[in-house]
């Protein structure tokens, strides 16, 4: 892990980081942020835009999306801090708030902020995020303070065993935030491919059903990146992902990346307004 | 697209219901799995353990509710003793000094005494006064907050409140969202996306002005102050404003409590929904970045809505105030008028008046009133005359209102009606927000007021028969 000084040394990559706020038009790539609750996101987020997002030590305190941007490399990036959540399979609004925006919202890379004291319970929202989406970066955030716990954290297994960059970081202090930006932006690039794990252990007759409604959707709509998600959804019955499918919002949005602002369809209690935080 | 339907259906209906269970038992092992090849947990640990220890104090049955009153009451000492000198200070300069300083360069400009009058001694000395007063108070106590907050004691605190809250029929999370009305209402009712039953959210937005907010602790503190604290020997005066202020923070929890019993027993019941929640790891506080941004986004922020409706509240206070109709002012109209009927809950016209020009904030509530005292017993001395607003110190202050006819019981009274009436415009507008039914919106304007009529009314008729 970087120390604090060679966060301020010019040699380091953080050095070509310019942190733009809210203040955006055009933008190159799309991060979203995703994360256990209370895992440091929002610090994450802070940390690379300049923004202040009130932070807290509390579960929940993100509760709609916020958004921010920063330039590294001569890539401009706009970044979008999701609500923290522990799976992305129930029906809370939280919940579909970050699995709406990371299916349909199309981000470039996403990022999924870990604890490092917590990392079983945390795998369980990263898996399901790969299921989602091929390209992300995992941090585990809070170093800091599993080394005060005595734990330990073999991060290239982990990264090796989930096909993805894995950033240790302690975002609190700035450490790790200029290796977390030199791997989000290899991955936006096309630098770094990831070959993100699918969960294996599925029964046989469920794993044979998935790989028949796959092949069923990814005829149908050929540039949807994630169509074996969408076959578990379906699976499920989850009425949002039939709706998506009737209502047309799959034609919309598979495969086409946009680069104007890409409106999610809003349910009811106004979930999208920006930068609600409190 | 009816294919793909239609093959979901048909493959659900073939493997059953299980499908949800096993997709989630495949996760869980993979995550364990992965988890045991690349972390190691030593056996023992000490800051586990000490983490571990200091929870089961904090939300022991028996030590967890006075740890709980304990901590909220040294948080108010403190802010009550520490806010007095820079409020003198910020008075000083802002009244003291700043007002005439402004009076003299309009007089020199030749500027016509309305204007003067509007500006100068309308909006200038209400934005000066709730600069004076509510900043000092909301410098320390943001702070301290942010620090608990910090340090992980705000879910311990829901944890604590969890049990009860269920057995209001009242979704547990309701305990944070509660937890942020102190801070601002408007934010608490935003919060109340975290709760994922409608019912149960809808509940937690109702009741959510219940919690004293940054606008309401000041008028707290200082009616506590100057009554309650006053009547106690003077050793003790600090510590008993606080646990006044505590008290009714406590009547706040507890009608919170019971108006969510009544409604999930009523118009919205249903089940009780269960939830997780995660008691996250002490954390040290970075304590200079917690006051960097306690000041930079809670004080500055609240501060400068705060100076924003102040600034028209004392233009129109000071029209209100030099508007005559037949010899009396537009607002000694509305005193007289309503005075009779507020004298019933131990309040007076006076009050009333202010709390109408105060919806758009709680902030300038006691300005207000002072003002309007000073203008219906024409204070000699006191004051700069008409819809001027000044401030003064708590003796004096104590002073002008019980020559306005003020009684310990107007001093309980006005701490009653600033817990429960309706929540500020910026409030009720993001009800509207967030629940999108006018129904709703007006239902949670209007129960506080009715149920703060209630409570001082009994409480005056107990007073009387005394």
């Amino acid at each position: 892990m970087s120390s604090g000084a060679c966060e301020v040394c010019p040699a380091n990559p953080n050095a070509t980081l310019t942190k733009l706020g809210v203040d955006y038009e055009k933008y190159d790539f799309v991060i979203g942020l995703a994360g256990n609750p209370n895992t440091g996101k929002s610090t994450v987020f802070n940390s690379l835009t300049g923004l202040r997002q009130h932070t807290g030590n509390w579960p929940g305190k993100t509760v709609a999306r916020a958004e921010g941007a920063f330039e590294y490399s001569g890539k401009k990036y706009k970044i979008v801090d999701l609500p923290g959540t522990y799976s992305l399979l129930s029906t809370s609004h939280d919940e579909e708030i970050a699995r709406d925006f990371i299916l349909f919202g199309n981000p470039d890379v996403t990022v999924i902020v870990a604890d490092a004291t917590r990392i079983e319970r945390n795998l369980n929202l990263v898996l399901q995020v790969l299921e989602i989406t091929d390209r992300a970066v995992l941090c585990v955030n809070l170093m800091d303070e599993a080394k005060r716990n005595g734990i330990s954290v073999d991060i290239r297994a982990l990264s090796r065993d989930l096909g993805i960059p894995v950033v240790p970081a302690s975002a609190r202090r700035g450490e790790g935030i200029a290796d977390l930006l030199r791997m989000i932006h290899r991955v936006a690039i096309g630098e770094y491919v990831c070959k993100p794990r699918r969960i294996k252990s599925l029964s046989p007759d469920i794993a044979l059903a998935v790989d028949e409604l796959t092949k069923k959707i990814n005829k149908e709509y050929p540039k949807l990146r994630n169509a074996r998600w969408v076959a578990l959804r379906l699976l499920e019955g989850d009425q949002r992902m039939i709706d998506a499918i009737k209502n047309g919002e799959f034609a919309d949005t598979a495969g086409l990346h946009k680069r104007e602002s890409q409106p999610l369809k809003n349910r009811p209690l106004n979930v999208n307004s920006p930068g609600v935080d409190v | 697209m009816n294919d793909i339907l239609e093959t979901a259906r048909n493959l659900r209906i073939e493997r059953g219901e299980n499908f949800h269970d096993s997709l989630v038992e495949s996760i869980y092992s993979e995550a364990a799995k992965i988890a045991k090849d690349a972390v190691s947990t030593p056996d023992s640990n000490i800051a586990f353990r000490l983490d571990k220890t200091v929870d089961r104090l904090v939300t022991s049955r028996w030590l967890g509710f006075p740890i709980m009153f304990l901590l909220l009451a040294v948080v108010f000492w403190i802010t009550i003793v520490g806010a007095n000198y820079p409020s003198e200070f910020l008075s000083t300069l802002l009244v003291d000094l700043g007002h005439p300083w402004l009076q003299g360069i309009f007089l020199s400009l030749g500027a016509p005494s309305w204007l003067t009058g509007v500006l100068i001694d309308g909006a200038y000395l209400a934005a000066a006064w709730v600069v004076s007063v509510m900043l000092p108070p909301m410098m320390v106590f943001f702070p301290l907050f942010t620090l608990l907050e910090d340090f992980g004691y705000l879910p311990r605190v829901a944890f604590n409140l969890d049990s009860i809250f269920r057995k209001a029929g009242a979704h547990g999370k309701q305990a944070l969202t509660m937890s942020m009305g102190f801070g601002c209402n408007a934010a608490g009712v935003v919060a109340t996306r975290i709760i994922d039953s409608p019912r149960e959210r809808l509940i937690a937005i109702i009741t959510n002005n219940f919690s004293l907010c940054n606008g309401r602790w000041p008028t707290q503190i200082l009616i506590a102050t100057i009554f309650i604290g006053a009547a106690a020997p003077p050793y003790l005066a600090g510590l008993v404003s606080a646990a006044a202020v505590v008290f009714i923070a406590l009547l706040g929890v507890s009608l919170s409590l019971f108006v969510s019993w009544g409604l999930s027993k009523t118009v919205l019941k249903g089940e009780v929904s269960t939830f997780s929640l995660e008691l996250p790891p002490y954390r040290p506080p970075r304590i200079l970045q917690t006051l960097y941004t306690s000041l930079i986004d809670r004080t500055l922020f609240v501060l400068w809505r705060a100076v924003v409706f102040a600034v028209p509240a004392g233009a129109v206070i000071w029209l209100i105030s030099n508007i005559t109709i037949s010899n009396l002012s537009l607002a000694e109209w509305f005193i007289n008028t309503v005075d009779p009927v507020a004298v019933i809950f131990g309040l007076n016209g006076v009050i009333f008046l202010a709390y109408v020009i105060a919806i758009p904030a709680n902030e300038i509530v006691i300005p207000t009133i002072l003002m309007l005292t000073v203008l219906t017993i024409k204070a000699a001395g006191a004051g700069a005359g008409a819809g001027v607003l000044f401030e003064m110190d708590d003796a004096q202050t104590a002073a002008l209102l019980k020559q306005g006819g003020w009684t310990l019981l107007t001093g309980m009274n006005l701490m009653i009606f600033s817990l429960l009436h309706n929540p500020c415009s910026t409030t009720i507008y993001t009800i509207y927000k967030e629940t999108g039914s006018v129904k709703w919106t007006v239902v949670s304007t209007f129960l506080p007021i009715a149920m703060g009529l209630i409570v001082t009314f009994v409480l005056t008729t107990i007073w009387h028969l005394s």
